[in-house]
């Protein structure tokens, strides 16, 4: 079981004026000083919010972000100890807990860990956390010694005092800078002085991954404790009826069969495969609702209608594009699809939750720890000071479990059954039915090319769905999604999005949206619209290169004046890749800006003559600013590509009378390791910008891989997944 | 009533015959390491080796072993993680969530058990475990590089 350090009052004010600029961000948008969470326990000592460190010099540094696997504790550890200046070999790290974080007005910041934001974001605060940290520690030291601060400095988890040469440990003068005052501001080192951060560092978190040791939610026990498996309407807008819990009530372990909402019936037993075997055979009956009888294909004409409807919402104007269309030597158009996708974590959802009359907890993997504590407080009807939740690691995240419909799932279960410890655990069937799925859209793209084969004018349709409007539509800006043109916005127009914009300069541009909204609820997958939005602008500029009788890689960089930056990437992949060589290969482009990160690949590819195709290298290139911890970029880049992949060769989602005709991996395939492209990533931090890293590489590999299969063979794959397509 | 021999330990659990060992495994037996990812055999997140071979425990009813089989998960492929495969995985950083690589680890170890010198296009037949994070380049690097490590 996981023990949650409580955190001092003392602590709680020190924390607050080491994190000044911190506290002053963050202030307005935190709900305020509330009383301790429901568990605190004995206070360790702690230099501050951001840092704990034991008379053993092991520091413990506080990560906020939910690690799923994209090396984010790591990395955020490495910029705290940077500043920190301790020994890399003593660090730790720990969640703080979302309750803990309200108790101490959100002096941790925001929990939430999507959008590639866990290390952009806070990169600045976890810093000056880590600084402030030292200035105590090296303060304590000086006071110890009686001599000025200037002094003392510390490195590798030593004070050093340089005219006498004398040392003090971290470890040992803890105690007293965790009773000083916090600085009042600080300094961080300028980027050329880092040590840690830039650095590969090997995980934090990698031995007990490889000895079975690493524990999940759903490997923790606890005294007590029972299973339940869950079934939820299997249609769209589908509700419970009845069930009939005496036909299972004497099956092996049975314990209970309980109503969890208006949509969903547990099974709780001794063991979960008990439990989801009497789950499988409990008669249920469905009530229809709106949606139940949603088809995929009769939806392609909505999309379809969309595509050259009159209404719609503009995300990008430049120049006028009706005269460029008029004035045309050569109009080329072209339609793309991307179908609805399922995020398949290899960890199905899942929460502990135990709930009595006074309080509630809950143990689970989520991307975002308030908002799983805000519905939990829901869920247990009890007031969210009552209510606690305790972060794991997640098996896998992309978007997924940053949705809390799982836990409210277990609270509501574990308050039928009060005081019981109730682990919930969605079989992987429940996991492809109940998804958050990625949007499904089309594409009309339209290209004009003068006599001498400049790109003139520009047109993408985009018509579908919008993932704002499915479960964010406070966030809706007067009706429209601006997260539908994430790559494809206009710069300098809309900060919220500024990280999402196009980086090619057109003289006569229009990017549009006909909202076509399907009754399936749609959620944030790895990437969001940056998938789908790179394969219609990269794919379409690779046809309109070869319509102009141009090569793509110089197409690109004509409309790259504006953005050396991607113009460098670009060119990085294609030099590194030896774009041109004639080697039997045929080789793919793409560029894209999205989560503040340049990216860029170039892929090899052949195809056989009975259409076998062979992803053989793809050469990425990255410029995030700065590269905290270059191999676990490389990991990020090369697993990027694993999911993007995967979506583009075999993966969709389709719904027949409302169902997902998909249950599992048998007919929701995922990529294997056979399929794998060798990945070559150069990472290239350019310094100045924070940009993201879990996210931006999705985009570029499917369109390089596609026009690297119309380099091959000429035909141009506009239907995705490629899934059974003759490639011939 | 299953009597299993897990880890060198013979180990005696009332359940049902038709019940996947994997879940025995789990839930009877609290090894954890072992995980569910899809139940049909088609993710590998839950292999195990059954006399050295990797098996996927999720479609194998406990009530099909005969008892003396010798049955290993990843907590017993080595008593200190020390394991070709291990060092391999941890020298690469391989795992990123980690929730697939027990299975991957003990699919990989069942490769070597059987052919040492494990080709590209051995891997390529016969690792065929899902990883969502995308762990398959490493995960070609590790084996190669435990083939040139000793236990």
């Amino acid at each position: 079981m996981t023990t949650v350090p409580g955190l001092s009052r003392r602590g709680f004010i020190v924390g607050t004026g080491a994190t000044g600029l911190t506290i002053g961000i963050l202030a307005a948008c935190g709900p305020g000083g509330k009383d301790a969470p429901a568990e605190a326990g004995p206070p360790p000592p702690e230099v501050n919010a951001w840092v704990h460190i034991g008379t053993d010099d092991i520091v413990t540094v506080r990560i906020a972000r939910s690690e799923m696997g994209q090396g984010t504790l790591t990395g955020l550890a490495q910029l705290v100890a940077e500043e920190l200046e301790c020994d890399w070999d003593y660090v730790k790290t720990e969640y703080p807990t979302p309750g803990q974080n309200l108790a101490r007005d959100r002096v941790w910041g925001d929990f939430l860990t999507g959008g590639s934001r866990g290390i952009r974001t806070s990169h600045d605060y976890v810093r000056e956390g880590g600084a402030a940290a030292r200035m105590m520690l090296v303060q304590a030291a000086a006071n110890r010694w009686g001599v000025p601060v200037e002094e003392c400095s510390a490195a590798k988890s030593i004070i050093t005092h340089s005219p006498s040469g004398k040392t003090l440990r971290f470890g040992e003068v803890v105690a007293d800078a965790a009773e000083l005052p916090a600085p009042e501001s600080v300094t961080l080192k300028d980027p050329s002085e880092w040590k840690i951060v830039g650095q590969s560092v090997q995980r934090l978190d990698t031995v007990d991954k490889v000895t079975g040791k690493q524990q999940y939610t759903t490997d923790m026990k606890m005294d007590g404790m029972l299973n339940a498996a869950v079934k939820a309407a299997p249609k769209r807008g589908g509700s419970l009826k009845s069930f009939d819990a005496e036909a299972v009530s004497s099956m092996p372990g049975v314990k209970a069969v309980v109503q969890v909402d208006d949509t969903s019936v547990a099974v709780v037993a001794d063991y979960w495969w008990q439990a989801k075997t009497a789950l499988d055979t409990l008669p249920i009956e469905w009530e229809d609702g709106e949606g139940s009888n949603f088809s995929s294909s009769a939806f392609e004409a909505d999309l379809d209608a969309g595509l050259t409807a009159s209404e719609t919402f503009v995300g990008n104007q430049a120049g006028d594009v009706d005269a460029a269309f008029s004035n045309a030597a050569q109009v080329i158009e072209a339609k793309y699809n991307a179908p609805h996708q399922n995020h398949a974590c290899m960890e199905p959802m899942n929460a502990i939750a135990v709930w009595t009359p006074e309080k509630c907890e809950v143990w689970c993997p989520t991307q975002n720890g308030e908002a799983a504590l805000a519905a939990t407080s829901e869920a247990a009807d009890l007031p969210i000071q009552n209510c606690e939740v305790y972060k794991q690691l997640l098996g896998g995240g992309f978007g997924r479990k940053g949705a809390s419909d799982y836990i409210s799932q277990a609270v509501k279960i574990a308050k039928q059954m009060p005081g019981t410890p109730i682990k919930l655990l969605w079989s992987r069937e429940e996991d492809m039915e109940q998804g958050f799925f990625h949007p499904i859209t089309k594409a009309y793209c339209q290209g004009a090319l003068d006599a001498d084969g400049n790109l003139t004018g520009l047109k993408i349709r985009i018509s579908g769905q919008s993932i704002l409007a499915g479960i964010m539509p406070q966030a809706l800006t007067d009706g429209a999604d601006m997260i539908v043109f994430q790559g494809l916005l206009p710069s300098g127009v809309d900060a919220r999005v500024e990280d999402q914009t196009i980086k090619y300069t057109f003289p006569n541009l229009l990017v549009d949206h006909a909202m076509r909204n399907p009754p399936v609820r749609p959620g944030f997958w790895r990437g969001v619209n940056a998938n789908q939005n790179a394969i219609y602008l990269e794919c379409f500029m690779d046809e309109l290169a070869h319509a102009a009788g141009r090569d793509p890689l110089e197409f690109r960089l004509a409309h790259l004046k504006d953005s050396p930056k991607m113009a460098t990437v670009l060119q990085a992949v294609a030099d590194k890749s030896g774009w041109g060589a004639d080697d039997g290969l045929s080789r793919g482009l793409c560029c894209f800006y999205s989560f503040g990160s340049y990216t860029a690949a170039c892929a090899e590819v052949t195809v056989g003559d009975d259409g076998e195709l062979k992803m053989h290298r793809i050469v990425a290139a990255t410029d995030p600013g700065y590269g905290v911890n270059p191999q676990q970029i490389d990991a990020q880049v090369a697993g990027s590509f694993v999911y993007g992949l995967s979506a583009m060769l075999h993966q969709e989602i389709t719904f027949e009378d409302g169902e997902t005709q998909q249950k599992n991996f048998n007919t929701y395939n995922s990529m294997r390791i056979a399929e794998m492209p060798e990945v070559e990533t150069l990472v290239m931090p350019s310094g100045g910008f924070w940009g993201g890293v879990g996210e931006p590489t999705i985009a570029v590999a499917p369109p390089a891989v596609l026009n690297a299969i119309f380099a091959a063979t000429g035909k141009r794959i506009r239907q995705l997944p490629i899934k059974d397509q003759a490639l011939r | 009533m299953a009597t299993l021999k897990v880890n060198g330990q013979v180990m005696t659990v009332d359940v049902d015959d038709s019940t996947p060992l994997l879940w025995v495994i789990r839930e009877q037996l609290g090894l954890t390491g072992t995980k569910y990812g899809c139940g049909i055999a088609e993710c590998g997140a839950c292999t195990i080796h059954i006399d050295g071979q990797a098996v996927r425990s999720c479609v194998y009813p406990v009530g099909a072993l005969a008892g003396d089989e010798e049955i290993t998960t990843i907590e017993g492929l080595s008593e200190d993680g020390s394991h070709p495969v291990q060092q391999a995985w941890v020298e690469l950083d391989v795992p990123q969530c980690g929730f697939c690589q027990p299975g991957m680890i003990m699919a990989a170890a069942g490769l070597l058990n059987d052919n040492p010198d494990a080709s590209d296009e051995d891997i390529d037949a016969t690792i065929t475990n899902i990883c969502r994070c995308g762990t398959f380049t490493r995960v070609r690097k590790g084996i190669h590089l435990a083939k040139t490590k000793k236990a």
